[in-house]
């Protein structure tokens, strides 16, 4: 080689690089846990966060808007025992005032206005869709809590036994699998909203309502199947993984490779198919609510208000179409977030 | 004239989570009937060379910069009208994994005649004929049985036959042969390497070897281009890059396979691990991972550079040894001015 | 077709006629266990009057005997008894009157479903992350989280009071229309997810980058190679699909006063008329198991990773 050189360069920079030097070079990520990282990923995904808020929002109304809200979702505010029915509080639409009440306005009273109106029975329709909101939210949240309760144990069970009560139980899960859902549901709860009546009464339980206890057995009996199949996957992978460690010898560090990374997956999968279950509780209440399987008069599902609904339909459309957006924004929500919740902690289970 | 001239190729993958740099900046010549050989670890971007001259990337994937020349013709920004006379017809490719790299739910004779009406004037009775007469060419037996087969009815050695008669079918001047011996067992890579070898003096055409494995290099190859982390460390002639390489990656290479005479010492691998293509620190990206590594070597890329006729290498350890015996001379600030 | 594929055949069946028998068995007790009988409500009978009925129904003899002489008469002869609510009329004539017009609803429902599904998933898959890509996928989630009695009800308040465009009632040709549509957009919607996720796990496969390196058109591609590939897995929602019309056509034909089994079921529900009941849960279960099991066997048969042993 014989050149001429005109760098910037001097004979300095041709001494040995230190191992400072060359690892300051090399830019590593920041570490994270895996919870941490999944979190951050969550809130990366705006439609996902976007829907927990949403989400959050709808529950939280559920809650406090009965609290201070002046009319309850059971009186018929045209009836008061011993008096003539005063039909002027019925049929409002959204923001009208009823000729008694429009008097009380003229008298100088105040009078809360009716804000989706009334319904053929005089009562506040807000009120009753607010309500209507909280029956599906508490039934699809504790639907879905009995599922995983029911699902876990029977998981649980199978994966750690094996031999036979995992065969047993698995037959079980293909066959219950394999029946017709829905069909099942319709016919369990039409027949135990009606047997379960006379059962329950007197006890605490009756104030909750046959039909939603009913609905409740359904979710039990039908649904823990795919929770149960998920479970057992995940122990009997952690089983494996004991095996493989425990041949290597590597005694009490295999136990702390299962705890950092098995166990955390184990819970997300758990956690991600309980949140995507609770919409799907939700769709299914509201279904047999519509078909008057749901809960009971007075109490209102927005289902059964959805079904009400339709025999007014062509003078008072809104009636219908409020409590079907309630339930499309909430179903639709949860299920953006369950999505959200499944790409952010687990990427293998995207569709 | 050069068959394929590629110069300061770019290529980047634009992901969410930011531009990886693939390729950045490579030039390399290839001559007709030579064997080129393309060495490097996973991630050292041979493969997006290829991908690139065929371009067939991945859809996030693009060419940033450079040209690539075909007889003279420039492919990049050509279209595709033009690159699908290319592919299959001047150029074909074959890929590591023949077990995925043929459709199953067509039949080998379906495959092989689509290349052949795609790229030549044949009707279907002369492409069945071309098609027999190729995987003759490839040694399979019974060949006209095999053109209503399937391919999941054949092992991964006769696949990747197939493949090459598939790529050869339409006589290209250039194969491209992405590690098509990495996923077969090694009496069947013997057997896939002869058969290239023959079929390219038979058929006269220009072969791109991309591998990571030396041995094959040392068997096929006329010329070596050694790359890491989406650049050229060296290249030059087989026999030049195996006795006398001068770039530090490659010594590191050729030190860590154990031969005859090593036997019953230690190892010597390339302590470190691959560079992250998204955060790319100035200077050598083999600098960490370098034993010898100078601190110029952390701030300064350094320039591809004649060592001889045959043979060149981007590497300061070679400027370091000019200057040090004298065939280099360096300038100070200004200019040429003696050390 | 291997052994290991019969196998799976055979055990498939074995399976879908253990459920048909599990479905049987499970509606006949569980409407056992109803308090009280189909007859109460009714304007009161007398005690005599009340036996005749019970003893022209068999309802009398103990439930053991009942419940085998009725597996009998369904197993061999089709036979789900007399309508307890509809005089004269045997339970498997009603269902079949009912079919007629369900069974247009919904195979009318499953093709738009699956036509505009496949092209809307492939047409999202290829113009991936573009904005008729992003569009599709939001306006799927949507249809996909809304359950069918709610989309039917809107679009009954839209198009049939507000716009005055289609008929409310059912028993007419236009005014199957808002029920059909309502009916396939769930399974629209789904399918459109699946074929766009299925053909872009194709179109990332090996094979269709060596057909691109071959020379082959993007169009090509598309339709050959790819589309046959992309189908398959849409084949194993046949049978949720028919199970979820099924379903969803009780809740449709009420909201569209639609002259189909689907009302015939729901009051026989609130009738309590016992062998309707049975007689529709266990022909439409069967129905949705018999079409699991051709899903099931036909996504084995058809699918080339299988014909890999």
């Amino acid at each position: 080689m014989s050149k001429k050189f005109s760098l910037h360069v001097n004979m300095d920079s041709f001494l040995p690089a230190t191992e400072e030097e060359k690892a300051y070079m090399v830019q590593m990520r920041p570490s994270s846990t895996f919870f941490r990282d999944g979190v951050k990923r969550l809130l990366k995904n705006k439609v996902a966060t976007v829907s927990l808020i949403v989400i959050v929002a709808i529950t939280l109304a559920s809650i406090f808007v009965p609290m201070f809200w002046p009319y309850s979702y059971e009186s018929m505010l045209g009836v008061s025992p011993g008096k003539p029915v005063d039909a002027s509080y019925n049929n409002l639409r959204p923001f009208q005032y009823g000729a008694t009440e429009q008097a009380k306005l003229a008298a100088g009273e105040r009078v809360f206005p009716h804000v989706f109106g009334t319904d053929s029975s005089g009562r506040d329709y807000f009120i009753r869709i607010v309500y209507g909101t909280r029956i599906s939210l508490a039934v699809g949240f504790f639907a879905s809590i009995i599922v995983l309760i029911v699902g876990l144990t029977l998981g649980s069970i199978a994966g750690y036994f094996g031999g036979k009560v995992d065969m047993i139980i698995m037959r079980i899960v293909d066959i219950i699998y394999s029946l017709p859902d829905m069909l099942m549901v319709i016919l369990l709860a039409s027949v135990l909203k009606v047997s379960l009546g006379p059962v329950i009464e007197g006890t605490a339980l009756a104030r909750i309502g046959s039909n939603i206890i009913s609905l409740f057995i359904v979710f039990g009996v039908l649904y823990w199947v795919s929770m149960s199949r998920l479970i057992r996957g995940q122990i009997l992978s952690l089983r494996e993984q004991e095996y493989v460690l425990a041949a290597q010898a590597a005694g009490a560090r295999g136990g702390w490779i299962i705890r950092k990374h098995l166990l955390p997956n184990c819970i997300s999968v758990v956690i991600i198919s309980t949140a995507l279950q609770i919409p799907n509780a939700i769709f299914t209440e509201s279904f047999l609510s519509f078909l008057g399987l749901g809960v009971n008069a007075p109490m209102p599902s927005l289902g059964s208000l959805a079904s009400d609904a339709l025999n007014g339909l062509a003078s008072y459309p809104y009636r219908l179409v409020i409590p079907a957006v309630v339930i499309s924004l909430i179903v639709l929500s949860l299920n953006l977030f369950g999505d959200g919740l499944r790409d952010a902690f687990d990427p293998k289970l995207r569709t | 004239m050069p068959l394929l001239e590629v110069k300061d190729l770019r290529t980047s993958f634009f992901t969410p989570t930011g531009e990886v740099k693939a390729v950045n900046g490579i030039s390399f010549n290839l001559d007709r009937r030579k064997v080129l050989g393309i060495v490097g670890e996973s991630g050292s971007g041979k493969s997006v060379t290829a991908y690139s001259i065929m371009q067939i990337l991945a859809s996030t994937g693009k060419i940033v910069g450079g040209s690539i020349k075909l007889d003279g013709q420039e492919l990049v920004d050509a279209g595709e009208k033009v690159m699908k006379t290319v592919r299959g017809n001047r150029i074909s490719i074959i890929f590591q994994d023949p077990m995925t790299s043929l459709n199953p739910t067509y039949t080998i004779g379906h495959q092989l005649m689509e290349a052949i009406m795609l790229h030549t004037d044949r009707n279907k009775q002369q492409a069945y004929d071309r098609a027999v007469e190729m995987l003759r060419l490839v040694n399979i037996n019974e060949p006209e049985k095999r053109m209503k087969q399937y391919p999941f009815e054949h092992s991964g050695g006769m696949r990747q036959r197939i493949m090459i008669a598939m790529a050869l079918a339409c006589e290209p001047d250039i194969l491209i042969a992405d590690e098509p011996t990495t996923a077969l067992d090694v009496t069947i890579q013997a057997q896939i390497l002869e058969l290239m070898k023959s079929l390219q003096e038979e058929l006269g055409m220009a072969i791109i070897l991309i591998t990571h494995d030396l041995g094959v290099v040392a068997q096929m190859c006329d010329e070596v281009i050694v790359m890491y982390a989406g650049s050229i460390c060296e290249q030059g002639t087989a026999e030049e890059i195996f006795y006398r390489p001068r770039h530090e990656y490659t010594k590191g290479l050729m030190r860590s396979i154990p031969t005859a005479d090593t036997a019953g010492t230690k190892l010597h691998p390339i302590t470190g691990t691959p560079i992250d293509l998204l955060n790319m620190p100035e200077g050598c990206p083999f600098a960490p991972r370098c034993d010898n590594a100078m601190k110029i070597c952390l701030t300064q890329r350094c320039e591809r550079m004649q060592v001889n006729d045959e043979h060149q290498a981007a590497c300061w350890m070679n400027v370091k040894a000019g200057v040090e015996d004298g065939s280099i001379e360096i300038g100070g600030e200004d200019g040429d001015a003696d050390a | 077709m291997n052994a290991k594929t019969l196998g799976y055949i055979l055990k498939r069946i074995g399976l879908a006629v253990l459920t048909v028998w599990v479905v049987i068995t499970i509606t006949f007790f569980v409407m056992r266990a109803v308090p009280g009988g189909p007859f109460v409500g009714e304007k009161a009978i007398t005690a005599a009057a009340q036996a005749a009925l019970e003893a022209k129904y068999g309802l009398d003899k103990p439930p053991m005997e009942q419940y085998f002489t009725y597996l009998k008469d369904v197993v061999t002869k089709f036979d789900f008894g007399p309508s307890l609510k509809q005089r004269g009329r045997m339970v498997l004539d009603i269902i079949a009157d009912g079919m007629k017009t369900s069974a247009k609803l919904g195979v009318i429902a499953a093709a738009l479903a699956l036509v505009t599904g496949v092209v809307l998933g492939a047409v999202a898959a290829l113009r991936r992350n573009k904005l008729i890509d992003k569009v599709i996928m939001v306006i799927t989630t949507a249809f996909v989280s809304m359950p069918s009695f709610i989309m039917g009800s809107l679009l009954l308040v839209a198009f049939s009071i507000r716009l005055h465009l289609l008929p409310a009632n059912g028993a007419t040709p236009a005014g199957l229309v808002l029920p059909v549509i309502t009916l396939a957009l769930y399974p629209m919607a789904y399918i459109t997810r699946l074929t766009r996720s299925s053909m872009l796990d194709v179109l990332g496969q090996d094979y269709i980058r060596t057909a691109k390196a071959k020379g082959v058109s993007g169009k090509k591609i598309i339709f050959g190679h790819a589309l046959k590939n992309s189908l398959i897995p849409v084949i194993t929602y046949f049978g949720p699909m028919l199970a979820y019309i099924v379903t969803g056509s009780l809740v449709v034909e009420q909201i569209f006063a639609v002259p189909g089994i689907g009302r015939a079921f729901v009051s026989s529900i609130i009738n309590r008329d016992y062998p309707m009941i049975m007689g529709t849960t266990i022909v439409l279960a069967c129905l949705i198991v018999i079409m699991n099991l051709v899903s099931d066997i036909l996504y084995k048969v058809v699918d080339p990773r299988i014909n890999l042993e």
